[in-house]
């Protein structure tokens, strides 16, 4: 027997070495692709938007940098806390959608013949594009053609423009908004009512609890993923809300219906902007709101994960 | 003002271009003329331009309205076209000021074009150089019902106080005096514009809008007040902060409103939906001030070279073809529009008669439009303000100081 040559001793140690990390290695490897991509289109670009906050840019000519000005100016800027109100207005009442399609879903959640097609159009407006969303809904609120002015013409109501009045803008986009996101909340908890366990259910039954009250302790309970995950989706879309604002009202009447992602694209892309120092800095202060309920997610999420 | 027309089918059809850069012998065009009639004329625009230069190739991009307000900044830096369309004035003042568009002062010097084209030389000049070829504009002024007017008795109104009386003689027979749709804004900045123009005239509104005037100056409140005469006596049609102007001529249409402060561009859908020229008319916007010579409003459209185009030698070809006095009758024939070349023919169309013999006569200046005289960051601001002043008059003082503020900042 020959000792083996220099060559194959360097080829076994590095065989030898990738037999050894293969277990932690792997994973890396396999995540590679997904966290270059989250780098350079999520975490590289928030910092880039941190960085062109600070300075005063129309995006073809010089940057002149500004320091904290464009933070200074959005602090004196009514049409930002204009803004902000209607965010918070959007995230609170959005929420609406995940006790509707609770009781849509549990509506839905019976055996009857063809009940498949009402599930399929209960689920119909999450499907359409907001941008038609947007429009019907325009359409319905039209005060001299819309339906929704015929009908309380009827009651000898006169015609409210909801969309052209300061006082309800917001109101009636949120509404247009609810439709689609009960049904994906309907969904959500279609899918959660197949998994409740019918043995609970029976027991429940034979201690007497039926109703509200079975909903409440019983239903529920083994809802919770559900109403998780439906949280999370409510808080996302009430936060990214944007088309349709911009296909309703265009931030109109006179700004008024604008929330903070309408208004950094109207500053930084529209066609009066292009101020893209002014429209990051919004951009920065919508991700810190974000980044309230993102942590607060992930800390759900970890302890979720370290209590098993 | 037509590229706002088609905010909403822009957006959902937003469709993607592609651009392609030069060859040799191969002239790229951008323009965003996707409606009828403007896609019209620039087909036989490019197939005129062709036959002339068998030589040269013309690829065309055709972009939506809306697309190419974002696309031009893209492509003037990356992937620059040899032609791009545009517009005068203002709008064009960020290009130019980026170095993107290219001096064609040349041009104009050679084909005589500062003769021929003299009308528009202004709003094409910025820093004493020229930067594009203008080929066509539309008067604005009060297009109104006829018919309504004849069977009201009302005449022409010529005057302030007639123009009053007109409004309220219409409202006695039930007919709101004039409709408006202030959705996408700028239809308030066209009234402002005629309103502050005839109050204060030309030199003033440029001076406002230039930014060397404040908001809260009393020549500007006086505009305002006599804006409010017309809100007080009800003459705007109710929710128009709901309709786009599109929408807002359906009340014209069906006879409950009798007039519309509005570009040339609004008699093609008016004659569609139904109204012939016996029922629809124009005049021009009435004399409020009898001390300030008339100005009037007539945006310009235009193109322009890129700084960064390949083929910049056929691109003059272009501008100049497109400046040639034949050319631009054909072109302004098949838009419906008014050529710039004094030598040009003007269709026989009589709302272009009539906008040529007001715009040919006007001794006060030309303006181009509130959101292509101001900045656009004093425009958006500014026609918000209006707006609002529209539905909330109370306001007026609140609006005004917001201005200013917009003023100060924006102008610095």
């Amino acid at each position: 027997m020959t000792a083996p040559t220099a060559s194959e001793t360097t080829k076994r140690t590095a065989r030898g070495w990738w037999r050894q990390n293969q277990q932690s290695l792997a994973p890396w490897l396999f995540l590679a692709p997904g966290v270059l991509m989250f780098l350079v289109y999520v975490i590289i670009p928030i910092f880039q938007s941190m960085n062109i906050s600070l300075y005063d840019w129309d995006g073809l000519g010089e940057r002149v940098y500004v320091g904290m000005g464009n933070y200074v100016e959005l602090m004196d800027d009514e049409a930002f806390y204009t803004s902000l109100k209607n965010n918070v207005i959007w995230l609170v009442l959005y929420m609406l959608a995940i006790p509707a399609g609770l009781f849509v879903a549990l509506f839905l959640n019976q055996d009857v013949r063809g009940i498949r097609i009402y599930k399929s159009l209960f689920f119909f407006p999450f499907v359409i594009s907001q941008v038609v969303v947007g429009l019907v809904f325009s359409w319905f609120y039209d005060p001299s053609y819309g339906l929704m002015n015929i009908l309380l013409g009827w009651f000898g109501i006169d015609a409210i423009p909801v969309l052209a009045d300061e006082r309800y803008v917001t109101y009636g986009i949120i509404a247009a908004g609810l439709w689609p996101q009960t049904a994906y909340c309907m969904i959500l908890y279609l899918t959660g009512l197949n998994a409740v366990d019918p043995e609970q259910i029976e027991a429940a039954r034979l201690d007497n609890a039926r109703g509200f009250r079975m909903l409440w302790y019983v239903v529920l309970p083994q809802l919770r993923p559900a109403t998780f995950i439906a949280v999370v989706v409510t808080v996302i879309g009430a936060l990214r809300s944007f088309d349709l604002i911009s296909i309703m009202t265009d931030g109109g009447p006179w700004g008024s219906s604008r929330v903070l992602a309408f208004y950094m694209y109207e500053q930084a892309f529209s066609e009066y902007g292009f101020r893209m120092g002014y429209g990051a800095a919004i951009a920065v202060v919508l991700f810190l709101i974000m980044m309230v309920y993102i942590a607060g997610f992930l800390w759900k999420m970890y302890r979720d994960e370290t209590d098993r | 003002m037509f590229h706002h027309a088609r905010k909403v089918a822009a957006t959902v059809a937003a469709s993607a271009m592609v651009t392609s850069t030069a060859l040799a012998g191969e002239l790229v065009i951008n323009t965003d003329t996707s409606d009828p009639a403007p896609k019209a004329a620039f087909e036989a625009l490019i197939a005129g331009f062709e036959a002339e230069n068998p030589d040269v190739t013309v690829t065309w991009n055709l972009f939506d309205h809306e697309g190419y307000k974002t696309s031009i900044r893209n492509f003037l830096t990356a992937d620059a076209p040899d032609v791009a369309n545009w517009y005068a004035g203002n709008r064009m003042l960020p290009y130019v000021n980026a170095g993107l568009f290219e001096d064609v002062s040349d041009v104009w010097d050679e084909h005589g074009l500062r003769e021929s084209l003299a009308s528009a030389e202004a709003s094409m000049t910025i820093d004493g150089k020229i930067w594009g070829v203008p080929y066509t504009y539309y008067q604005w002024g009060v297009y109104y019902r006829k018919d309504i007017f004849e069977a009201n008795g009302i005449a022409v109104p010529t005057n302030w106080d007639e123009f009053l009386a007109a409004g309220n003689a219409l409202k006695e027979a039930g007919v709101t005096p004039i409709t408006i749709g202030t959705k996408y804004l700028w239809t308030a900045g066209g009234v402002f514009d005629y309103l502050n123009l005839r109050t204060n005239g030309y030199d003033f509104h440029m001076a406002l809008t230039k930014g060397e005037v404040p908001w809260t100056d009393d020549r500007v409140r006086a505009t305002m007040a006599n804006w409010m005469q017309l809100l007080d006596a009800g003459f705007f049609i109710e929710n128009h902060a709901a309709y786009s102007w599109q929408e807002a001529l359906a009340p014209m249409v069906q006879g409950e409103a009798a007039m519309y402060v509005m570009g040339n561009f609004a008699v093609a859908p008016l004659r569609e939906a139904g109204l012939s020229d016996d029922q629809l008319g124009f005049f021009q916007f009435p004399v409020i001030n009898p001390d300030v010579p008339l100005a009037e409003e007539a945006p310009t459209d235009t193109v322009h070279i890129p700084a960064n185009a390949t083929n910049k030698e056929d691109a003059r070809k272009f501008l100049a073809y497109l400046a040639r006095a034949d050319v631009q009758t054909e072109v302004n024939a098949t838009l419906g529009q008014l050529p710039i070349n004094k030598d040009s023919e003007v269709g026989d169309d009589k709302f272009l008669q009539a906008g040529y013999n007001m715009l040919s006569s006007t001794t006060g200046g030309i303006a181009q439009f509130f959101d292509r005289d101001a900045p656009a960051e004093m425009a958006k601001a500014g026609m918000e303000g209006f707006q609002e002043f529209m539905v909330k008059p109370e306001r007026l003082d609140a609006i005004l100081k917001r201005l200013e503020k917009v003023r100060a900042r924006v102008y610095n």
